[in-house]
């Protein structure tokens, strides 16, 4: 009864290798690579910007993550000859195969405040414990790295960071949360990020940020960009 | 042209047919959770299909237009009444000045939308009139009506349904139809229990040999605590071969994504534009109104569909949704 799962291509990813997974029938994933590597992610907004330039017809959102890249589409605007899934599919192996390796701009470094433990971190305990660290430790480990802001998403602005110290990875929650505050900092695997809304959520939390990470008033309405760098620095006293 | 929220109902938003363009800094489309619904409402009273319309969950508002007003409903069915009358839903309706509006519970299906000729009024955030609850921007003040508020509509197109209008203009009636309808809940199948097809995703091969048979043989409910970012359905308990902790990638409407706790949720207007948990599937385009339309504890079921089959007949419903926009362009001048 099953029919199988249909990707284009079945060799698993590398660098140069683009595996294009259909994501329902508005949307390709192009998948680079399978850990975090900031050069897979250089070619993830590589092939992003490829596809702005050549100005493509009905592509209505392009979705960068670690190492891949969401391209929602419109199915009637490649319907001319044939199955859309399979002309889009042609005209992105096109373009991903004239793609030279890009050499990444300036970094710009963006400090983000945070209270750690307590109220603001109600996992910080957990994270430690996980980790066989004390919670001072698993402060100063992750207060210590210059973060690569690879992506935004899951909510308005919300940063998925690299550089996390291997120490501290520790699995998400079985159940995910329904609430978690605006400005909480969390754990999820090997990744670190900010929540920048009160949002439901799966991450553990470890401390909260006063930083305001989304307006959407604002032309620009996120405060952090993919290519960013970050560094969290650990506050004490009255909270956000 | 203003309305008058006397009573809010449970979840009353406005949206329009959602922001494209800014999923890239984790701004998600948003829009009408069954935008079909949503799009013939508005091309029912003469208005572009992404005018901004109210969407109403579960149990309805009740709304005081202070000018006669033309109006639509479709989608589920939540008795609306003005004056007292039944108003007929899936077709054109005027409404006297000083009439209320109101819905009660759904009796059928979970969300229905309100479009009024010339449309609600409200600033474009980043491109688009619908409310975002989570991160509280756009639609009426980044937030379901409460009541008291006022909605102002811009004037409706000169000249549609001539004939109502002049009928409407001689009897004192507070409610007036057409006698006609478009008829789309057999094609929409809100009238039989739900059957969602979906597309197998890339996670899909993981699932355990019991676990695939259940998800496609086995009945789930929508739970109570699903919303417009996804629905939440219990069932049989899924899993994976072994676990996968996964970097977190886009996701898309309709994605059926599986957290460690077994209970799959399928992603839905208000979803994030990414997930770290893994994909079993996405359901087709086509089924998503139905998918809206879910009710606490309504039983569905999934069946499997193929890429190229769903992209057709999501490419036979856009057909038929422009066949019926130009049907209603003449109709609308007689």
């Amino acid at each position: 009864m099953a029919i199988p799962a249909r990707t284009f291509e079945a060799e698993p990813a590398d660098a140069r290798r683009l595996r294009l997974e259909p994501m329902g029938d508005h949307a390709f994933l192009a998948v680079l690579g399978n850990a975090i590597d900031p050069e897979v992610n250089e070619q993830v907004h590589a092939l992003a910007g490829a596809i702005r330039g050549r100005q493509l017809p009905g592509i209505l959102d392009l979705v960068p993550a670690y190492t891949t890249l969401a391209v929602h589409y419109d199915p009637e605007r490649w319907a001319g000859g044939g199955a859309p899934a399979q002309a889009l599919e042609r005209e992105l192996r096109a373009l991903w195969a004239g793609i030279p390796a890009t050499a990444p701009a300036a970094p710009r470094v963006v400090a983000v405040p945070v209270r750690y433990g307590g109220e603001w971190g109600p996992d910080l305990e957990e994270v430690a414990r996980h980790c066989g660290l004390s919670e001072a430790e698993v402060v100063r480990r992750h207060t210590r790295p210059e973060y690569r802001v690879f992506m935004l998403g899951f909510a308005p602005g919300f940063p998925y960071l690299g550089g996390l110290d291997p120490a501290l990875a520790t699995p998400r929650r079985s159940t995910p949360r329904t609430r978690i505050p605006a400005g909480s900092v969390g754990i999820a695997g090997a990744q670190t990020g900010i929540y920048p809304l009160e949002t439901p959520g799966g991450w553990r939390i470890i401390g909260r940020t006063g930083l305001r990470l989304f307006d959407p008033a604002l032309e620009e309405p996120c405060r952090l960009r993919p290519g960013d760098r970050l560094r969290f620095l650990a506050e004490s006293g009255e909270g956000p | 042209m203003t309305l008058l929220v006397e009573a809010p109902g449970l979840l009353t938003t406005l949206q329009d047919l959602g922001r494209a363009g800014y999923q890239h800094l984790g701004v998600g489309p948003g829009g009408a959770m069954d935008p079909v619904s949503h799009r013939i409402a508005n091309l029912l009273v003469g208005n572009p299909p992404g005018a901004a319309a109210l969407e109403i969950t579960l149990a309805g508002p009740r709304l005081r237009f202070e000018d006669d007003a033309l109006v639509a409903v479709c989608g589920g069915d939540f008795k609306p009444r003005a004056a007292g009358l039944p108003v007929r839903r899936w077709r054109p309706v005027l409404v006297r000045a000083g009439s209320a509006l109101e819905f009660g519970g759904a009796v059928q299906g979970a969300r229905c939308y309100l479009a009024v000729a010339g449309g609600f009024q409200v600033p474009a955030v980043l491109g688009s009139a619908s409310t975002n609850l989570a991160a509280r921007f756009g639609g009426f003040r980044g937030r379901a009506l409460q009541a008291g508020d006022r909605l102002a509509t811009a004037p409706p197109a000169p000249g549609l349904y001539p004939a109502l209008q002049r009928e409407f203009s001689r009897v004192p009636e507070p409610v007036h139809h057409l006698a006609w309808f478009a008829a789309w809940q057999e094609e929409l199948d809100f009238l039989r229990p739900a059957r969602l097809r979906l597309i197998p995703g890339p996670q899909w091969p993981l699932l355990t040999g019991a676990s695939r048979e259940a998800l496609l043989g086995g009945t789930f409910r929508a739970a109570a605590r699903s919303d417009r970012m996804g629905i939440r359905l219990q069932g049989p308990p899924l899993a994976l071969e072994r676990p996968l902790e996964m970097l977190s990638a886009g996701v898309a409407p309709g994605t059926l994504q599986l957290p460690p706790d077994g209970s799959p949720i399928l992603l839905m207007a208000d979803r994030q534009t990414t997930g770290g948990y893994p994909r079993l599937g996405e359901v087709a385009t086509v089924d998503l109104p139905r998918a809206a339309q879910l009710r606490p504890g309504e039983p569905l079921r999934f069946e499997p569909i193929a890429l190229e089959a769903a992209q057709d007949l999501f490419l036979r419903r856009e057909a038929r949704l422009r066949q019926l926009a130009a049907s209603l362009a003449e109709r609308q001048t007689h």
